[in-house]
């Protein structure tokens, strides 16, 4: 059967697209202090500037250390924050046209987010039902108790859970556990798209495993889009059809998962894969690369990372670099595009 | 597995599994006082039934039981356990009387208090910015008063501002408001700092994330959370609340003298201390102390119970 | 004769549930200049066991059952005036939290300068000049200016190197560093890492590296030791931990961390999770989550035994004479 145009146009277009979005956080002293000191404003540019798409049915990730801005683009993107410039636009729809509640309603109700630590992200005055139930009962989607306790049923049976669950408290679980109910609660709206902020971070390796899996079998099921968000390079590896790489609030290096793997272009994303220990490795030597990531309040000039970088010359401090396009890969580097840097 | 057996437990054997009941089994100071704080809660509020007289039926007065001693005194009458006062009433039956009183401005203005405190502490917490730096500054101006001035300010201006008889007729409610505005400012600082923590937990972000409004997420997400201070500093300050009304009543601008609350009974006894009628002031004032005593031993105890760090 | 020898410690916590036993009968050794990983999940009992040997264990916990030695004597029943000493001196410890270890009130070349004399009996002088030789054998830029720092006037890695110098100052012969990266960037575990490896290698100090990382212990322990429900599970040569796990525990460990070199559609998985204290499985404490488990393992509680490998496995499908196709 031939889809018509307008359908293939949606299935065409990506769920999620996010251009030149930004958030600035004012970090200053209070006013009084201010004037009495004669300090000025201090603005943090947690993120500067990022543009990306996810198409339907796959898992971007972004990976960086703490402080490049990639927790903050997930809260941007579920609408924790409003963005200080930019758009962001969920299946063609732009949130920034979206001003009341009711308005945001349905496209909130598409989108749910999965949190890093498990013991805080449960109400623990709640029990586990009620916990899963909310997101029902925010967005009006069922009335009927006993239709809602039957909707939380099967979603518990989904994670991996029992029915019985929805009587307990969070404190009852373990980290994994609870990890599965934060998750039962993000499915509860039927979404389309979940943004997973460090979902494994907290949770030992054989659990972290589990939750992994978890994820990729839900997401071939439900045909689920991810925004996945981490530090950890072969988690990120691990779930990714596309990965970006950030630094101090940019993207430096977004390209397929294996590509990046395979050759990875930014000196920043070369400097994480060879900072990572591996259990392949076993005894090898390394030189680790110095220096540390600098403040966001004060950015070097230039690309941001010429301080630590070795293949930085004169043009790196003085003018920043744009994320250029080469077979599929888009890299923001003076070194890579001028071809001082080999790929 | 052990998560599922506990999970079927009743309310009840939830609580006698819990924490906070062990740490009060195993106690013996705090099970005494609960047991005193108790029998004195239960003695003031069926004194209409179990109190032996009732004071404050004229027609069972007599002048003639007046200033009688304590039974077991040379000369007491076994009627009059305690001893009667000035009038003839007999003492243990005001004292029932008096702590209701008490207890009732003790309970009410702590709950005022409460209410107007957390309200306030939840919204500075919550909302932030300008609201936060306005209520937080009214808040440190209060405290630069001590609270019995200030009740005593509210109380003064209320007597200026209404005629007499009105005045006596919520003279109760008056000395209500007044203990309680004077002292909700640590419920409000305790639940903005409370606040302050609970706000940027991943759960409260989760509710955001659906689009939740933010009052729903005050009340039905971050008030439970902030509630176990907030109780212990109410078990404490009751103990503070009942004694500013006995405080208020012994300067005499307390409760009005025909419903006489401890502090009453006391400065009335306080006339016939040194002309030898010591039961009449006595008795009272031991009453009010093992009240307080004992309501704050009861908070001290839920306060280290409730506090992690010292489990 | 090793350097440190751990036999059948055991650590109990009392709570009004009764005892926790968090580690129980654990026995290893650590030789001169050896680095030895202990891994394990949150809950394995391995930085008790680290806090136990340098007796700081919180109470109520304590030490119900065994023997620490260190170069033969043993330091487990000395008084706390003495072991005060032993610490420090003799074995130096390094916290996942630099700020535990450093004293916010006073610089850091004071910290370093005092442990030194405190040691190694240095004069005024002699302690600053090599408390600055220090701070630039870790790695810190314009080690003579910032001596007088205060802790907070660093960042997080840069704390972490200072800790690592105020732990190897004294010239201990063991150092015991619990989770030393794990509060770090990647970029700045990879030089805390090296840093640590070189220092000790230099000195020769050998190490108790307590981490739940298996990547850090791959690539620095000598040997590994792995915890699981406060017993040793398995233990021996990194690399054959590593890539030739016996017990069926360590070997689903392995195979559930994902790699960065090649990609896999599922992680291998093991199911449930680590038993609470308060309720250990009869027998081996795996038993409810192994694949190969049979009669015996819920019975009968296994200690370490030599396998077919280089490694020592507490798992009775290496017990002589067992039925190994019970699985």
């Amino acid at each position: 059967m031939p889809l018509d145009a307008a359908a293939a146009a949606t299935e065409a277009r990506p769920l999620l697209e996010v251009e030149d979005l930004a958030r600035d956080f004012d970090v200053s002293k209070p006013l009084l202090f201010r004037l009495l000191q004669g300090e000025k404003k201090r603005i943090l540019h947690a993120v500067a500037g990022v543009t990306f798409a996810i198409p339907r049915g796959t898992t971007l990730s972004l990976v960086g250390e703490s402080g490049c801005g990639k927790t903050t683009v997930a809260r941007l993107v579920v609408g924790l924050y409003t963005p200080t410039r930019g758009a962001i636009r969920i299946d063609g729809t732009d949130m920034a046209t979206l001003t009341s509640r009711a308005a945001q309603a349905p496209v909130r109700r598409r989108m749910q987010m999965i949190f890093q630590d498990p013991y805080a992200s449960l109400n623990p005055r709640w029990r586990v039902g009620d916990i899963i139930a909310e997101p029902i009962r925010a967005f009006g989607l069922m009335r009927d108790r006993g239709e809602i306790e039957a909707r939380v049923g099967q979603l518990l049976r989904q994670v991996g859970l029992s029915e019985k669950d929805s009587e307990k408290f969070p404190h009852e679980f373990s980290g994994g556990q609870r990890q599965r109910i934060s998750i039962a609660r993000a499915l509860s709206s039927n979404p389309e798209f979940l943004v997973c902020d460090e979902p494994t971070s907290a949770l030992d390796v054989s659990v972290q495993a589990q939750i992994l899996n978890l994820m990729k079998d839900l997401q071939q099921r439900l045909g689920l889009t991810y925004l996945f968000i981490s530090h950890n390079l072969a988690v990120v590896r691990h779930m990714s059809d596309r990965i970006g790489v950030m630094y101090l609030g940019k993207i430096v290096e977004l390209a397929p998962g294996e590509t990046l793997f395979a050759r990875p272009l930014h000196p920043y994303t070369r400097l994480l894969l060879e900072a990572i220990p591996d259990l392949e490795m076993t005894g090898r030597q390394r030189t680790p690369v110095g220096g540390e990531v600098p403040s966001p309040i004060n950015p070097p000039s230039g690309c941001a990372f010429h301080p630590r970088c070795p293949f930085a010359n004169d043009r790196c401090k003085a003018e920043a670099p744009a994320l250029v396009t080469r077979e599929g890969v888009q890299v923001a580097c003076h070194a890579v595009e001028e071809g001082r840097l080999a790929a | 597995m052990a998560d599922s057996i506990a999970a079927r437990k009743g309310p009840v054997s939830r609580f006698l599994d819990s924490d906070l009941w062990f740490s009060f089994s195993h106690s013996p100071l705090t099970i005494v006082s609960a047991i005193v704080a108790l029998a004195l809660i239960g003695a003031a509020v069926l004194a209409p039934v179990i109190a032996p007289h009732d004071p404050f039926n004229l027609a069972t007065l007599n002048l003639m039981d007046a200033f009688n001693p304590p039974a077991w005194v040379e000369g007491g009458n076994p009627d009059f356990l305690l001893g009667t006062d000035d009038q003839g009433r007999d003492m243990l039956s005001t004292i029932m009387y008096g702590a209701r009183i008490s207890l009732f401005v003790g309970f009410c203005s702590v709950i005022f208090a409460m209410v107007l405190g957390v309200t306030l502490g939840l919204v500075a917490g919550f909302v932030g910015g300008t609201t936060d730096a306005v209520l937080m500054r009214i808040a440190d101006i209060k405290l630069t008063f001590p609270a019995i001035l200030v009740a005593l300010l509210v109380d003064g201006l209320v007597r200026a501002a209404l005629p007499r008889e009105l005045h006596d007729r919520i003279a109760l409610w008056v000395v209500i408001f007044a203990i309680g505005i004077s002292n909700w400012v640590q419920y409000a600082r305790t639940v903005r700092g409370s606040t302050l923590v609970e706000k940027n937990k991943e759960y409260v972000m989760a509710a955001r994330v659906i689009g939740l409004s933010s009052t729903r997420i005050m009340t039905s997400h971050v008030l439970p959370n902030v509630m176990g201070p907030v109780l212990v500093i109410a078990t404490l300050n009751l103990g503070f609340a009942i004694l500013a009304e006995a405080t208020l009543s012994f300067l005499g601008v307390g409760v009005p003298p025909t419903q006489p609350s401890l502090g009453t009974l006391i400065r009335i006894g306080n006339d016939f201390l040194f002309s030898g009628e010591w039961w009449i002031t006595v008795f009272p004032g031991i009453t009010l102390a093992l009240m307080v005593l004992s309501v704050n031993l009861l908070g001290d105890w839920l306060r280290d119970a409730l506090n992690p760090r010292l489990r | 004769m090793p350097l440190l020898e751990v036999r059948n410690l055991r650590v109990e916590f009392p709570t009004r549930r009764g005892v926790l036993t968090a580690v129980d009968d654990v026995s290893f050794s650590i030789d001169e200049g050896e680095v030895l990983g202990v891994v394990g999940e949150s809950g394995a009992g391995k930085s008790i066991t680290g806090t136990a040997i340098i007796r700081l264990i919180e109470p109520p916990g304590r030490i119900a059952g065994g023997e620490v030695l260190l170069a033969g004597r043993r330091i487990d029943n000395i008084a706390p005036e003495e072991m005060r000493h032993v610490r420090g001196k003799q074995i130096g410890a390094i916290f996942q939290d630099p700020l535990t270890t450093l004293n916010p009130l006073y610089s850091i070349g004071r910290q370093l300068a005092e442990t030194m004399q405190t040691h190694l009996g240095l004069s005024d002088r002699d302690a600053r000049a090599r408390a600055i030789r220090w701070l630039e054998d870790v790695g810190i830029p314009g080690a003579a200016q910032r001596i007088d720092a205060y802790p907070h006037q660093f960042s997080g890695g840069m704390r972490q190197r200072v800790v690592i110098a105020l732990a190897l100052c004294a010239e201990p012969k063991l150092v015991i560093a619990d989770e030393p990266t794990t509060a770090l960037d990647v970029s700045i575990q990879a030089q805390v890492i090296a840093l640590l490896k070189r220092l000790c290698r230099e000195h020769g100090t050998a190490v108790m590296l307590v981490t739940h990382d298996m990547g850090v212990i791959a690539e620095t322990a000598d040997r590994v030791a792995v915890m699981y429900a406060g017993r040793i599970a398995e233990i021996g040569p990194v690399r054959d931990v590593v890539k030739g796990a016996r017990h069926p525990y360590t070997e689903g460990l392995m195979g559930s961390i994902p790699s960065l070199t090649h990609r896999v559609e599922r992680l291998r998985q093991i199911d449930g999770s680590m038993p609470r204290l308060t309720d250990i499985p009869r027998g081996c404490a795996f038993n409810p989550r192994c694949t190969k488990v049979f009669d015996r393992c819920r019975i009968e509680r296994p200690d370490l035994m030599a396998t077919d490998g280089p490694t020592r496995a507490a798992c009775w499908l290496y017990a002589k004479g067992e039925a190994r196709d019970a699985a």
